[in-house]
C-alpha cells in the first residue's frame, strides 16, 4: 500500500478498494497501529481511503433528478447521453456545436485520485478518470476577453425528473464558472470516468467538472454548453441563496456556512458510532497548488 | 371501538421499531439500510416523523368534530406524547449522531443556526407540554392549563420554520406539511367564528327566555347567569 502524505501528492495517492473494505477488520486495525507507530510523524494526518463504489455511485446530489442521494441512481438512467453535443459559445474564436467525441478525441486521459468535499459537510474519496481541462478549452482558442467560463448542465424535463418538479425554485438549467486562471489550472478536470469505467449518470454522464479544492456544487454534471465570457457567470446556487453559496465555493473550514460548520467533514461511509469525522482541510488540501490563485483575497468575503 | 388506541399506539412505535431495526442492521452491515451517511439519515427520519406526530395530534379535535368519531380524542393526549418522543429521538440523533456528543459543537450550533434554534424552542414547548399534559398538572394549573397547551400552535409553526429554513430546493414536502397546519387552523377558525355567532344566537335568545321567566316567575339575577353560562 502506497501511503503518502496527503497535501504533498494530492492527485496520486491510491488506496486499494480491498484494502478499504478490510478496514473495519481487527487485524487491518492492528496493522494500521503498526504503521502509525513506524511512522509517528504521520499518525496525526489520516490517510485518505477511496470511498467503496457503490457509494460514489449511490449517494449523490443530482437535483435534475431529485432531492434524496439516492434518487440519481434511481432515476439518470432516464437521461439519454448519446449521442452528446456541445454548443460552445463566447469570447473565443471557435465556437459552435460539436459532438463530444471530437473534443475527446485524441485526448489522453489520465487517472486522479481526489478528495471530494460537499457543503454539507460529508466527503469522499474519488478515482476519477478525465482530461485536464485546458486541454477542453485549449481547443476552442478563448480570447483576451475571455475573463470566466461558465458549464451549463442538460436542460432536458422530459428526461429529468427534478426539472419537472413544481416545487424547485432552481432556475434550470443549472450553471456553475470559474476564473479563467482557476479553469486552467492543472488539478482541474472534465471527468469521463470513475473506478475505471465509464461515467455513470448519476454522476454527470458523459462528461462532468472536477474541481477538487471547491465545494461539490462548483463542479456541474452533464455538461452541454461552455461559454467564455468577460464577466462572472450568474451561478445557480449563487443566484438562490447569495449568502450561503458564492461565486467561489473554495473549501475554507474557517468560513462557516450559515447552514453547517466547515470546520470538519464526515468521511463517507461514515457509521453511527464512529462517524469518520475529519478536520476540513484548506482548499480541501490542495492548498500548495491553488492558494496562489487568490493571494491577497479576503476569502472571508469572496466565499 | 375500544382497541382504537392500541392499534393506534402500534401505529405510532411502527417508525421507532423500523429506526430500532434500521440501527442493529448498521451495527451487523455498516451501510444496509441507512445508507452512508447513517446519522443523517436517522435524524431525517425521526424529524419527519416527529412533524407528522405532532400534526396527527393538532389533527384529532378536527377529526373529531368533523367525524364525530368521540373516542379518538381519549387517544390526543398519546399522540401529543408520541410527537414529543420522536421529537426527542430527533434531537438525540443529532447530538449523538451528527455533533458527536460534542456540548460544544451544540451550542455553537444553537447560537448561530438559527434554523436549529427554532426547533429547539419547539421541543422546549413540548417537553413543557408533556411534562403537564397528567390530569394532576390539569387541576393545578386550572385555567392556565388550556393557556399553557395553546403553545403547541406555537410549537408547530416553530417546526415548520425549521423545516423551512433547512429545505435548500424541492419544497414539496415541507409546502404540504405546512398545507395540512394551515387547514387543521382554518378548521378551528371557521368553528369558533360558527361558535361565536351560536354562542351570540344563544345568548340572546337565552336572555330573551331569561327575560320572559323573569317576567313570569321574577326570577333572581343569579338564576340568570347560570341560564346564560352553560357552554
Ligand atoms: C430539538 C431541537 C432540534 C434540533 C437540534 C433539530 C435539528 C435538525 C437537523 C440538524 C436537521 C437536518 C438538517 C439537514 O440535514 O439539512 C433537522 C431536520 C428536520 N427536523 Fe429538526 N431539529 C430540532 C427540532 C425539530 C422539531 C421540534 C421538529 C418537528 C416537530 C423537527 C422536524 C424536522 C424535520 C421535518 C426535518 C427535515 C427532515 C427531512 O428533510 O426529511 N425538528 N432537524
Amino acid at each position: 500500500m502506497l501511503i503518502k502524505k496527503p497535501e504533498k501528492i494530492p492527485s496520486t495517492e491510491i488506496t486499494s478498494e480491498s484494502a478499504y473494505l478490510n478496514r473495519r477488520s481487527f487485524g487491518k486495525l492492528l496493522a494500521a497501529g503498526a504503521a502509525m507507530a513506524a511512522f509517528p510523524a504521520r499518525a496525526a494526518v489520516p490517510v485518505d481511503e477511496l470511498t467503496p463504489e457503490e457509494i460514489v455511485t449511490g449517494y449523490n446530489n443530482f437535483y435534475e433528478f431529485g432531492m434524496d442521494k439516492s434518487d440519481p441512481a434511481e432515476y439518470a438512467h432516464e437521461m439519454t447521453t448519446e449521442p452528446w453535443k456541445v454548443r460552445v459559445t463566447g469570447e473565443a474564436a471557435k465556437t459552435g456545436e460539436f459532438d463530444l467525441e471530437d473534443i475527446l478525441r485524441g485526448l489522453e486521459v489520465e487517472e486522479r485520485v481526489y478528495r471530494l468535499r460537499c457543503v454539507e459537510a460529508w466527503s469522499m474519496v474519488v478515482p476519477w478518470m478525465g482530461v485536464p481541462l485546458k486541454k477542453v478549452l485549449d481547443q476552442f482558442q478563448p480570447n483576451g476577453n475571455a475573463k470566466y467560463v461558465a458549464f451549463e448542465t442538460l436542460k432536458r424535463p422530459s428526461e429529468m425528473r427534478g426539472q419537472r418538479s413544481f416545487f424547485s425554485s432552481i432556475d434550470w438549467p443549472y450553471v456553475e464558472g470559474l476564473r479563467m486562471d482557476e479553469a486552467y489550472h492543472p488539478l482541474t478536470l472534465m471527468v469521463t470516468g470513475v473506478y475505471g469505467k465509464p461515467l455513470p449518470n448519476q454522476n454527470g454522464a458523459p462528461w462532468r467538472l472536477m474541481v477538487p479544492w471547491k465545494y461539490g456544487f462548483k463542479s456541474g454534471k452533464s455538461i452541454v454548453r461552455i461559454h467564455f465570457t468577460r464577466r462572472q457567470p450568474k451561478t445557480t446556487w449563487n443566484l438562490l441563496a447569495p449568502n450561503e453559496y458564492g461565486f467561489y465555493g473554495n473549501v475554507n473550514p474557517n468560513v462557516d456556512h450559515p447552514r453547517w460548520s466547515q470546520a470538519t467533514e464526515r468521511r463517507l461511509p461514515s457509521s453511527l458510532f464512529n462517524q469518520n469525522r475529519r478536520d476540513t482541510l484548506m482548499f480541501n488540501g490542495y492548498a500548495e497548488e491553488v492558494a496562489s490563485l487568490y493571494s491577497g483575497m479576503d476569502l472571508a468575503r469572496y466565499y | 371501538m375500544a382497541a382504537f388506541k392500541p392499534a393506534l399506539a402500534f401505529l405510532l412505535l411502527l417508525p421507532a421499531a423500523w429506526a430500532g431495526y434500521a440501527v442493529w442492521m448498521e451495527v451487523q452491515a455498516p451501510g444496509s439500510l441507512l445508507g452512508a451517511d447513517p446519522g443523517e439519515a436517522l435524524v431525517l427520519h425521526f424529524g419527519e416523523w416527529a412533524l407528522r406526530v405532532v400534526l396527527l395530534a393538532l389533527a384529532i379535535s378536527s377529526i373529531q368534530r368533523r367525524t364525530g368519531f368521540k373516542q379518538i380524542v381519549r387517544s390526543r393526549r398519546m399522540v401529543g406524547l408520541f410527537a414529543f418522543f420522536y421529537t426527542s429521538l430527533h434531537l438525540f440523533a443529532y447530538v449523538g449522531f451528527l455533533a458527536a456528543f460534542s456540548l460544544a459543537e451544540v451550542f455553537a450550533d444553537l447560537t448561530e443556526r438559527t434554523y436549529i434554534t427554532v426547533g429547539f424552542a419547539a421541543w422546549l414547548i413540548l417537553l413543557a407540554l408533556s411534562a403537564t399534559s397528567t390530569r394532576g398538572w390539569q387541576r393545578r394549573l386550572r385555567r392556565g392549563w388550556k393557556r399553557l397547551h395553546q403553545l403547541v400552535y406555537v410549537a408547530v409553526a416553530l417546526a415548520l420554520i425549521h423545516f423551512w429554513w433547512l429545505t435548500k430546493d424541492g419544497y414539496a414536502e415541507v409546502v404540504l406539511y405546512t398545507a395540512v397546519f394551515a387547514l387543521l387552523m382554518l378548521e378551528r377558525l371557521s368553528r369558533q367564528a360558527g361558535s361565536a355567532a351560536s354562542a351570540l344566537a344563544a345568548s340572546s335568545s337565552s336572555r330573551n327566555a331569561a327575560d320572559s321567566a323573569s317576567a313570569m316567575r321574577s326570577t333572581s339575577g343569579s338564576n340568570r347567569v347560570s341560564l346564560i353560562s352553560p357552554k
